[in-house]
């Protein structure tokens, strides 16, 4: 693969302007139970059906942490190959609203329980690494519903004090391309350690993009906006395509940047001010007198690392020493947890490059084409390798191997014993073979003289006799080999 | 029998397991004292009903091994309590009743006692008179037109009146001791962590301790031993073995070490309270104490620094008293904001928006490391002063209080002159110790007062037997005329 270059820059009449750009992601942490109580966090309940008393703030309520949530947030924090604190607290971020039930979020402001870390990037141009600033814990809000009733707001609490990871990137990435891969990356680790399910529209992964230009070549940063509580990548690229664009006319027109944070409009697909620097909250943070600081034994941070599971940049590595494949098929099949392993378990037991090139071209299309993840794939790992198994050993050729991938989708039936049923094995006997090319010959003298006599274009048609015969189970390279014997002789 | 509601704890206990009275008549006596005791405005709720209900299975089935067997007992109305309104003294908790029991209520329940009502306090127990209650001032039985104290006022009353055997209260920076010196009682602020915060209504976290109020010393130990113990609904309960305090309550003092601090003699302080004190302290020689002076530098700061740490955590505590989920929400208000403001302006009464402001201030940015920070630096170094002297003594003894209970009314208009009234409470509370406020006199005017005993971290059993030889010694007998009834 050739390398292109890193080309991304908002043209503008007086020059190229780079586009910075810093995350804010909030991965909801995959736990039973909320970050300080026990109420259950799965998705999908009927509204305030799972609520506690802790989670709607009643007289006299003490939070209790999550161990499992702390785990996690330590797990995560070392997939980000990042340093782990022993030392941290959990902070109120005091503010007022209806979803808020205590009045005030806990969070981790000044000691996070995890500090800086990276996260590596395949682009195009190359491999780039992000810088990780941070990762907190917080308690999520409840949700306000406005459109219920003419008059009134409700307040759905199942979210309230469900635990968020929230990762802060360093301003290192440069495009919306970048965004994109930052983004699978950091789902794509989460989701091989089980710390987040990255369902993103569930919810469960947000983010708050911080966005700035500067003349290319400039060392210094431009004035930021951040847009806050963005839940999808095309969105979060729309948001910045369109913020970038903003930003540059404003400058090109000897206009100040104001540093405020924004709200990206999806229906009209451009952002819009939602409060100024001036009118900034004032959090009042200060250290939850409810919760002691949270003091993390290194040996419990050494046996996490010591059970994580492979992940995405290591099974890289491997899969293209192991596997012998490129670095393009390597990055595919190690995206999600469930395709490297649906893949492993198909080259076990079968041609490692040939299954490599059948997942991503036909499985894959498949897939793609009935909108499902490869955990629900009709065919199972077990099949496909049978199926890789019977094309390699020249049981059947690539093309009836199509056809039964067709028949194994809609039954879900085993190949072998669709290719037994349905006859469709492939002649391979060099004897059998040899007695029907015979046959073939002698009917067809004239054209036998005239091959001889130079015109060897006719060797296409004696295929195609053989394989009408055989019913396209001919061996082609057996009968091509043969051909050539028989014609010869 | 004669007045079994003016005998302590202890005596009525041996009393029922006797036999000599049954739970239903012991709880009857008191209902009969609190209907004649109205005046007094110590209590918010009464569950009579409920409590001759528990009297009745109590009876029915008595268990005498328990701790506190059939005795009914008042609450100050910050603990939560199942299907019984808890108001915190305040309008915007009029409506609301707890579908849940503090821990600490619980822990007296199981110990067979049952509730007999709620008690009166200062809203959200903020005051040191208990007049900052929405229900009204409460009286102290000392006197017509004394003060009880704050902000377990209601407690101090009711107990003082022969309403309740004993109670409890809770103290954030004298809560508890201070009304006990005003009506000639004990009063124990346990170490923070011993008693369990769930389920009651929080003032200042860091702070907020539930502890027992009782006529005697030995009463004392056993409600604290009723009441206290680990429970891991609170990160900040101390996990540790369970103590028999009145089984080892001991009075041989003797070679204990006793540190009189000279910081404890302020400036103005009545004479009286300079007397009691020399006479606390002869007590304590006379039974064998040794008495060090020492000195715990930062004991100015301790009020200052009080006053930035509790209202920055009770702005906070209180956001959650916003109307949108229960207790008092104002009818007017026509969006959110406004609700806010007019439920939040209708529901808290002065002091509390009074601290709700300072809070709000001192954590602002820009004052946060000037006010708030440095208050938790100091904090620091007032625990620092302690642990020194701790070092070389088993305990120190000072006044209670800076004076007596005052009149009604004298010093509403005054917020800083009420606030000195905790000047010998509040450090114990930023320190995390045990401190125990005992009867031990009383002024010209023949109201009570009271001295302090603080005790190293979870020392509580050795605070309790200096008391308990001291009460033996000091011979101070609360005499209340019932004046009211």
């Amino acid at each position: 693969m050739s390398k292109e270059k890193f080309d991304y820059f908002i043209k503008g009449e007086k020059g190229k302007y780079e586009v910075v750009i810093g995350l804010e992601v909030h991965a909801q942490v995959l736990s039973k139970s909320k970050l300080f109580s026990g109420s259950s966090t799965k998705f999908g309940a009927d509204p305030n059906n799972q609520v506690s008393l802790i989670d709607s703030a009643f007289p006299g309520m003490l939070p209790v942490i999550n161990e499992e949530c702390v785990k996690q947030a330590v797990r995560t924090g070392l997939g980000l190959n990042a340093k782990i604190n022993n030392y941290s607290v959990f902070d109120r971020k005091n503010y007022f609203y209806a979803d808020l039930p205590q009045g005030y979020q806990i969070s981790q402001y000044k000691n996070p329980i995890v500090g800086e870390g990276k996260v590596l990037l395949d682009m195009p141009y190359g491999s780039k690494e992000i810088g990780i600033e941070r990762l907190h814990l917080e308690q999520d809000a409840g949700k306000s519903i406005h459109d219920m009733d003419p008059s009134n707001t409700y307040v759905d609490l199942n979210r309230s004090g469900i635990a968020l990871m929230e990762i802060v990137s360093k301003p290192d990435l440069r495009s919306p391309d970048e965004v994109n891969a930052y983004i699978k990356k950091l789902r794509s680790i989460m989701r091989y350690l089980g710390t987040c399910d990255g369902n993103m529209q569930e919810g469960s992964l947000r983010a708050d993009v911080n966005v700035s230009v500067r003349k290319e070549g400039d060392k210094n940063f431009g004035t930021r906006c951040e847009i806050k509580n963005v839940n999808s990548i095309k969105f979060m690229q729309m948001a910045i395509e369109y913020e970038a664009a903003r930003q540059v006319e404003l400058i090109e027109n000897g206009k100040e940047i104001d540093q405020e944070t924004r709200l990206f409009d999806t229906k009209k697909n451009e952002t819009r001010s939602m409060r100024s620097k001036e009118d900034a909250h004032d959090y009042r943070y200060f250290p939850d007198p409810d919760l002691l600081p949270l003091k993390l034994e290194q040996k419990l941070i050494d046996d996490l690392k010591k059970s994580l599971p492979e992940l995405p940049d290591k099974k890289k590595e491997r899969f293209i020493k192991e596997y012998e494949l490129n670095a393009y098929e390597a990055n595919v099949l190690v995206s999600e947890k469930e395709i490297s392993d649906y893949y492993e378990e198909v080259a076990k037991f079968s041609d490692k490059k040939l299954a490599a090139t059948w997942m991503m071209g036909d499985l894959f299309a498949m897939l793609n084409d009935k909108g499902l993840d490869i955990s629900k794939s009709p065919i199972s790992a077990k099949h496909f390798a049978e199926l890789i198994k019977s094309i390699k050993s020249g049981e059947i050729s690539g093309r009836i191997a199509k056809e039964v991938f067709e028949i194994m989708v809609e039954s879900g039936d085993n190949p072998k014993k669709i290719i037994e049923s349905k006859g469709m094995k492939q002649q391979s006997d060099p004897k059998e073979l040899e007695k029907m090319i015979n046959e073939i010959l002698s009917k067809n003298k004239d054209k036998v003289d005239q091959y001889k006599a130079g015109k060897e274009k006719l060797f296409g048609f004696f295929v195609g006799q053989v394989m009408k015969l055989s019913g396209g189970k001919a061996n082609p390279q057996l009968t091509n080999e043969i051909l050539k014997k028989l014609l010869k002789g | 029998m004669a007045d079994i509601t003016n005998q302590s704890l202890n005596e009525i206990i041996e009393n029922v397991k006797t036999k000599k009275v049954s739970s239903t008549d012991l709880t009857k006596a008191y209902i009969k004292n609190i209907e004649s005791a109205k005046k007094l405005n110590a209590f918010v709720t009464t569950t009579f009903d409920q409590a001759l209900d528990k009297a009745k299975q109590f009876d029915n089935k008595p268990n005498f091994d328990q701790l506190l067997p059939g005795i009914p007992l008042a609450v100050k109305d910050l603990f939560c309590t199942e299907n019984t309104k808890t108001t915190a003294g305040s309008n915007i908790l009029n409506n609301f009743i707890p579908s849940y029991e503090s821990t600490v209520t619980k822990n007296l329940w199981n110990n067979g006692s049952f509730l007999l009502g709620k008690l009166n306090c200062d809203e959200f127990a903020m005051g040191s008179s208990n007049e900052t209650s929405h229900y009204g001032n409460v009286i102290n039985p000392v006197g017509d037109q004394l003060v009880p104290g704050g902000s377990s006022g209601g407690s101090s009353s009711a107990l003082a009146a022969d309403l309740t055997p004993a109670t409890i209260g809770t103290d954030t920076g004298g809560s508890i001791r201070q009304p006990a010196s005003f009506t000639g009682t004990v009063g124990l602020k346990p170490t923070y962590g011993l008693c369990s915060r769930w389920g009651i209504v929080a003032f200042a976290s860091s702070l907020d301790q539930a502890g027992p109020m009782t006529k005697t010393i030995k009463d004392c130990a056993i409600m604290l031993e009723s009441m206290s113990g680990f429970d891991d609904k609170d990160s900040t309960s101390i996990s540790k073995k369970k103590e028999q305090y009145s089984k080892n309550l001991k009075d041989n003092i003797k070679g204990l070490k006793i540190g009189i601090p000279k910081e404890y003699r302020v400036d103005n302080m009545p004479k009286e309270i300079d007397e009691l004190w020399e006479k606390g302290k002869k007590i304590l020689k006379d039974l064998g104490a040794q008495l060090i002076d020492i000195s715990l530098p930062h004991t100015k700061y301790a009020l200052p620094t009080y006053y930035i740490v509790a209202p920055a955590e009770a702005s906070s505590n209180l956001a959650r008293y916003d109307g949108v989920r229960y207790g008092y929400r104002s009818k007017q208000g026509k969006d959110l904001i406004e609700m806010y403001e007019k439920t939040r302006s209708e529901g808290f009464g002065d002091e509390v928006k009074r601290r709700i402001l300072i809070g709000t201030y001192v954590l602002s940015s820009g004052y946060y490391d000037a006010y708030y920070l440095k208050a938790q630096k100091v904090r620091q170094l007032i625990k620092k002063d302690f642990d020194d002297s701790f070092t070389k003594i088993d305990a120190i003894l000072t006044p209670s209080t800076p004076s007596s209970a005052f009149k009604i009314g004298e010093k509403t208009n005054d917020p800083v002159s009420m606030y000195l009234n905790d000047i010998f409470t509040v450090p114990a509370n930023l320190a995390g110790l045990p401190a125990l406020s005992m009867p031990a006199g009383v002024d010209k005017k023949g109201y009570p007062l009271g001295l302090q005993l603080i005790g190293k971290v979870l020392d509580e059993q050795k605070i309790l037997n200096i008391g308990y030889a001291f009460e033996k010694n000091c011979g101070f007998k609360n005499e209340i005329k019932k004046w009211w009834s």
